[in-house]
């Protein structure tokens, strides 16, 4: 193996700096859109179960579940129906975020105080009006970090969807890998995993923000 | 074919001043238990009546309360508001014109003390304005600084000032009727007593036909025009009024809600200037007790300073009379003779 050499890094960077970032900003929107469509999905699952506490349980289990596939095991299955890229790359990122998003989402509705649920209901407001305007709300920021906790998992898986030719940062680290021993072999699989990291804790910072400016002062602490 | 909902809902909620409760046979079964949480409750309640639900944990004081506004659906029985079945209406328009008071208050948290009295307004329909100007006259009847408390957040109140815009968000609609259960139970005392003080002078001005339970028989003393005393099943042992049950307890259950002390406590509910006062002299100047005190309050000046006699002073600070601890004692026997004279005539009527 090539020992590591700083300059060529650099210079590594230099010349590849626009296809880096390509590369990052593709990973960032696949992240994105699996995390909205499973924010869709485990919200309204959520929604629908937190007060059954059979089904609920059954969700949460099989979300459990789903999260110990080994992510190269589920692309691969992935292949046969919905072939090579970004639509199994989706998919597959969709179904990771889902545990968090729907687990926490039971649990933030759970946690609306049941006083509250009473007045509501005592004041005229109907189920879905009780829903929107008071137990999303009041369980949102605890819905939110669910979704926060889905982001940092599926960066890190993303980067394995290259496998399946699929978008990211990952075609940088396979890269490496496939060309042990050539001169950019480091490069490539250095760059792809400071690219993950960088871009997790960008996007950890985004939700931290995101958090502060949707959650009401009155359910800081 | 019953009139529509909306006729119906509009002459409730014209109602302001409040409006007549009437629960004919109402009860409560829950599936799969064999004895009914309330069983044949049958009461009328008058309009801008404040009737209290007394009984111990479990009664069904609180179920039956509940089925009001249909927070709970009663097994058989009718209950009309004006008139109205309203178990004929849609519940959630219903409960909009019913106002609604529980112990822990359910403030909404992540909405601000304007926005969580704005809220059945809201669902009404009213015009930004009109709904701004509700809350800031509403925020003001229950002693909030509209300029300090609109925009806080509940959490950023004490327990007693939550418990005021709990009120006041109840009042918002300004239904006919409210359903208040145990709303100052989890308050310190001092609060409490505050909080029941500002109530009653509330409802001398709003006159709403409330239906208030508790389990503290004081507080239904001090608020209540009538008292319901009820036992296992919600039956109802005595309905009265304070006076009346404290002089006469219809039966040994009521008696022992009661407790020790019941003519102290019909002291408390009978102001000084009902009793004939003695001569006043500059020798009873000493201590002095006001003509609307009440002679639980007099009694209590007389044990204190030990003296004899104790100068009552009107108003305006004058000397009126004198009052003794005889004084007091024929005035509390007045007060039931009085009560069973009433009570002949009310006999003679029926």
């Amino acid at each position: 193996m090539t020992p590591f050499d700083l300059a060529g890094l650099l210079t590594f960077w230099s010349r590849r700096w626009d296809d880096i970032l390509e590369l990052m900003v593709e990973h960032l929107v696949v992240v994105l859109i699996s995390l909205a469509i499973a924010m869709v999905i485990g919200v309204v699952v959520g929604m629908l179960t937190w007060n059954k506490p059979i089904p609920a349980a059954i969700v949460i289990a099989a979300a459990g579940v789903a999260l110990t596939i080994p992510s190269l095991a589920l692309l691969a299955l992935l292949i046969r129906p919905f072939g090579l890229g970004w639509t199994s790359t989706v998919i597959a990122l969709t179904f990771y975020s889902l545990l968090p998003i729907v687990r926490n989402t039971i649990v933030g509705l759970r946690e609306v105080p049941p006083s509250v649920l009473e007045s509501a209901m005592g004041m005229g407001m109907g189920p879905i009006k009780r829903m929107m305007s008071i137990q999303l709300p009041i369980a949102w920021p605890i819905i939110l970090t669910g979704v926060r906790v889905a982001a940092q998992l599926t960066i890190g898986i993303a980067a394995i969807a290259a496998y399946v030719a699929g978008p990211g940062l990952g075609t940088l680290i396979f890269n490496g890998l496939s060309s042990l021993g050539s001169k950019n072999a480091l490069n490539f699989a250095l760059t792809g995993t400071l690219g993950v990291i960088i871009l997790a804790l960008l996007v950890d910072a985004a939700f931290v923000q995101i958090t502060r400016l949707t959650t009401s002062r009155g359910l800081r602490a | 074919m019953p009139e529509s909902t909306d006729t119906a809902l509009t002459q409730i909620a014209s109602r302001t001043d409040g409006a007549r409760i009437v629960l004919d046979r109402v009860s409560k079964v829950y599936p799969g238990q064999d004895a009914p949480a309330v069983e044949e409750f049958s009461m009328v309640a008058e309009p801008g009546e404040l009737i209290m639900f007394v009984g111990p944990s479990g009664c069904g004081k609180t179920t039956t309360m509940k089925m009001i506004n249909r927070i709970i659906e009663p097994s058989s029985g009718s209950i009309t508001i004006d008139g109205r079945d309203i178990l004929s209406l849609d519940p959630s328009e219903l409960r909009r014109h019913i106002g609604y008071v529980i112990q822990q208050i359910g403030l909404f948290p992540h909405m601000t003390i304007a926005e969580n009295i704005a809220v059945v307004p809201k669902l009404l329909g009213w015009t930004k304005q009109r709904t701004a100007d509700r809350v800031d006259e509403l925020l003001q009847t229950v002693q909030l600084d509209p300029g300090t408390f609109a925009h806080r957040y509940p959490r950023q109140l004490s327990g007693g000032q939550q418990q005021r815009v709990g009120v006041a968000r109840a009042l918002a609609a300004d239904p006919p009727v409210m359903l208040m259960d145990e709303p100052f139970g989890a308050t310190d005392p001092i609060t409490r007593e505050k909080l029941q003080a500002e109530f009653l002078r509330l409802q001398e001005s709003i006159g709403k036909t409330i239906i208030f339970v508790t389990h503290d028989f004081d507080e239904a003393i001090r608020l209540g025009d009538r008292i319901a005393v009820l036992s296992e099943r919600s039956q109802i042992e005595q309905f009265d009024t304070p006076a009346a049950i404290l002089a006469e307890p219809a039966n040994d259950y009521v008696r022992s809600f009661i407790g020790q002390g019941a003519a102290l406590k019909r002291l408390a509910l009978i102001p000084v200037e009902t009793a004939v006062l003695g001569a006043a002299s500059a020798a009873v100047d000493h201590h002095r007790i006001a003509t609307d005190d009440s002679l639980r309050d007099a009694l209590d000046l007389l044990i204190v300073t030990g003296a004899p006699a104790i100068g009552v002073v009107d108003r305006s600070g004058t000397l009126v009379g004198s009052l003794t601890v005889e004084r007091i004692s024929t005035a509390l026997g007045a007060d039931a003779t009085a009560l069973a004279a009433t009570r002949s005539d009310e006999g003679r009527l029926a």
